[in-house]
């Protein structure tokens, strides 16, 4: 296989010139990469808001910021790093840039509407934004909103959920188009058992995002209308009920938890293989357990409220369930090594990244069951110790598998290698500083250190230190990563039609792909 | 809108995108529909004596506007197979025309109330409990967001008038005018069931 003389997507003329053939590209491949930078931006602001909070608890006491500013902090980190790049992230950026040609389909079902998911995500992205630069206080409710907190609060919570609200419209529409593109575009002989474990996972996720994201919008929408029209659905002063509001809120983002880590799985079912040089093991498992975890992963949402006042049986039964989906999970973690199993394994950046993943998911997903034991979760509620795991599930899972999935398929994207050693380097600096920056918060938790404040008592003091050090060297990895990519994406060595030897369709065309991907539709046997 | 290469047309594909955007739709009210269960679980008399307060007489003739502009919407989808142009865009601006009756009644409808002070956050309702104000707080924001999804079928449907007379949409061509359809019934049954929550159950 050699590179294709068709000029490739990135050097393709189309109607309009310089940054307007881009965001009015219909092209997949420009939409998924007009996600990349876009997401990017947003976790430099979100990563130096948390490096922000991180040095707030350096020492106790007050440090850099008021408890007030530490708490619009939190606030923006949280609204930042949900919405705006975690639950988008990997389907937005690889799913668009990749489902079309790993299953062998010249672009996406609705490519029209797959832009204007990319506006809605702008446009929702600047709306959430500009509560920072209104007049008043920015948002300081955390990113849940809890009632009766959210519309009591002075701060402009407003501009904060309806760009929200915006956002769930964009995801919304890129699962509808997901599910879509997959019933109807395979290429010929790729029945649904044939497809690549990327696709299937999205495939599940785009469900999820279909099915939750609505609840959420309407519950933001109601919060709207206390805010504004003055309707208590969630207010106990009018009649309302606040922990009503907490159900709806959970039912959406629980589920969102799934939105976030199954496209993650699916990077990890790909990088794993390629780099074990042997199939995955287990191939319907990992179907099944993907589907299994989108719909178990709809009835587990009671367990954020263990202490918010339910009924005893509602608790067994949220508790239960949680335990339920992690095995699923846990099948996969099975699979995973199991395809490592006798393989031979070649030690490249993306598997560096893939085996760490599967270290911190390990780590979050038992974290996970130790707080979906209702005894232990009402000690360790509200505390860092929640904290800690959901950073290693959210930021070590999707994170992880992210930057896997970037050094995997940065070579089809660009065309061109990056530099390896700066990679590694910058791969085991990040993993190193993640490590020291939650690790001591497990311990902090355990010994009562609630979340969400700016100040402990001097006990802590010592773990906040090695954890506040942490995110600096985190900082720095991520630093050395950035400025790798950005480099080789302009003067990288060119890369090959397939550097790692991966089975799947995005290796069999040219690095960068041409406009529509294949010269010929592929045909599968 | 960079390049016309994608002008490929699959009509199942098509349809199940609406499906899909039809589920999400159905699971938006969903949550309203909790909050609406919750609320009258809870304030079960002071819902049953507001309910009381609404124009069954209102209600009743929305509802078979809304049932006859269903019916005029599938009819038209039979008619553009049929290769009946004309007959399709008068069936279409009838659905269009029942749709704006039922926007004026719901006006006057809305209008009444406020002249009685009904509306959220007024003084008369706040002398009444909290149950009577949860009741109209919610049929305003319910009736109202269905209110606006009538609107936006109508543009839906307008859209779909003006491509039927260009000959966009034909008898090979149609599955435009079947998603306009597909919406439409969705805000027919939504209301539906907002009907009896609101009006019948007294």
């Amino acid at each position: 296989m050699s590179n294709s003389n068709l000029p490739n997507y990135l050097e393709y003329k189309g109607k309009y010139k310089g940054i307007f053939a881009w965001i009015f590209s219909t092209d997949h491949k420009k939409i998924g990469l007009l996600y990349l930078y876009s997401i990017m931006s947003f976790f430099i602001v979100g990563a130096i808001l948390g490096l922000l909070m991180k040095l707030e608890l350096i020492a106790p006491g007050k440090t850099i910021m008021e408890a007030k500013s530490y708490n619009a902090v939190f606030t923006m980190h949280g609204i930042t790093m949900i919405f705006l790049i975690v639950v988008p992230g990997i389907p937005a950026i690889f799913g668009n840039f990749f489902l079309p040609i790993l299953i062998g389909a010249k672009d996406v079902f609705y490519p029209k509407l797959n832009l204007l998911s990319w506006w809605l995500y702008i446009i929702g992205a600047a709306i959430a934004l500009s509560s920072q630069f209104m007049n008043g206080a920015s948002p300081d409710t955390g990113w849940t909103f809890y009632a009766p907190y959210s519309f009591r609060t002075q701060s402009n919570v407003l501009p904060a959920l309806i760009g929200a609200f915006v956002l769930g419209f964009s995801s919304i529409l890129t699962g509808l188009n997901f599910i879509v593109t997959m019933h109807r575009m395979r290429a010929p002989g790729m029945g649904w058992f044939k497809m690549p474990l990327f696709p299937w996972t999205l495939y599940g996720t785009a469900w999820i995002q279909l099915l939750a994201t609505p609840v959420i919008g309407i519950t933001l929408l109601m919060v709207v209308a206390e805010r504004v029209l003055n309707i208590g659905f969630f207010d106990p002063a009018l009649g309302g009920d606040p922990v009503l509001y907490q159900h709806l809120f959970w039912i959406y983002s629980h589920p969102a938890v799934y939105i976030m880590i199954l496209p993650a799985m699916g990077v990890i079912s790909e990088v794993i293989p390629t780099f074990a040089k042997k199939e995955i093991f287990g191939y319907n498992a990992i179907v099944i357990s993907t589907l299994l975890i989108a719909f178990v992963g709809y009835f587990v949402w009671g367990h954020h409220m263990f202490t918010a006042g339910m009924s005893e049986t509602s608790l067994f039964a949220f508790s239960f369930l949680t335990f339920l989906v992690a095995i699923p999970s846990a099948i996969k973690i099975f699979n995973w090594l199991a395809t490592l199993y006798k393989g031979s394994i070649v030690l490249k950046t993306p598997m560096y990244w893939a085996v760490s993943f599967l270290f911190v998911f390990m780590i979050g997903g038992l974290s996970g069951l130790v707080l979906g034991a209702m005894a232990i979760n009402v000690h360790l509620h509200d505390t860092a110790f929640v904290v800690s795991h959901f950073h290693f599930i959210v930021f070590g899972g999707v994170g992880f598998a992210f930057f896997a999935g970037i050094h995997y398929w940065f070579p089809k994207i660009y065309g061109k290698m990056y530099d390896a050693w700066w990679a590694d380097t910058g791969w085991i600096v990040f993993f190193f500083g993640f490590l020291l920056l939650y690790t001591p918060m497990f311990y902090l938790g355990i010994a009562g250190m609630p979340r969400r404040y700016y100040d402990y008592v001097p006990e802590f003091h010592f773990a906040n230190i090695l954890s506040s050090f942490g995110a600096f060297i985190m900082i720095a990895g991520l630093v050395i990563i950035i400025i790798n990519l950005f480099r080789s994406a302009k003067n990288g060595e060119k890369a090959e039609v397939s550097p790692w030897g991966g089975q799947t369709l995005e290796w069999t065309i040219s690095s960068p792909p041409i406009l529509e991907n294949f010269e010929e539709i592929p045909e599968i046997k | 809108m960079e390049q016309d290469t994608h002008d490929h047309y699959d009509h199942e594909g098509s349809k199940l995108g609406m499906w899909l955007f039809i589920f999400t739709e159905l699971l938006f009210f969903g949550g309203l529909f909790i909050v609406y269960g919750v609320s009258r679980y809870k304030n079960g008399i002071a819902f049953s004596m507001s309910a009381e307060e609404l124009d069954v007489t209102i209600g009743t003739v929305n509802t078979i506007i809304l049932l006859i502009s269903s019916a005029t919407i599938a009819m038209s989808i039979s008619s553009i197979q049929m290769k009946k142009a004309k007959l399709t865009i008068a069936l279409l601006s009838v659905t269009l025309i029942l749709g704006i009756i039922f926007l004026i009644n719901k006006y006057f409808e809305w209008g009444a109330k406020i002249d009685h002070g009904l509306y959220p956050g007024s003084d008369v309702l706040q002398q009444f409990g909290n149950g009577e104000t949860l009741f109209f707080g919610l049929y305003y924001f319910m009736t109202g967001l269905h209110a606006l999804h009538i609107i936006i079928g109508m543009i839906f449907i307008a859209v779909m008038i003006v491509k039927v007379r260009n000959g966009k949409i034909h008898a090979d061509r149609f599955v435009q005018l079947e998603n306009a359809g597909l919406y439409w019934h969705l805000v027919d049954i939504i209301w539906i069931f907002l009907f009896p929550l609101f009006y019948l159950i007294a």
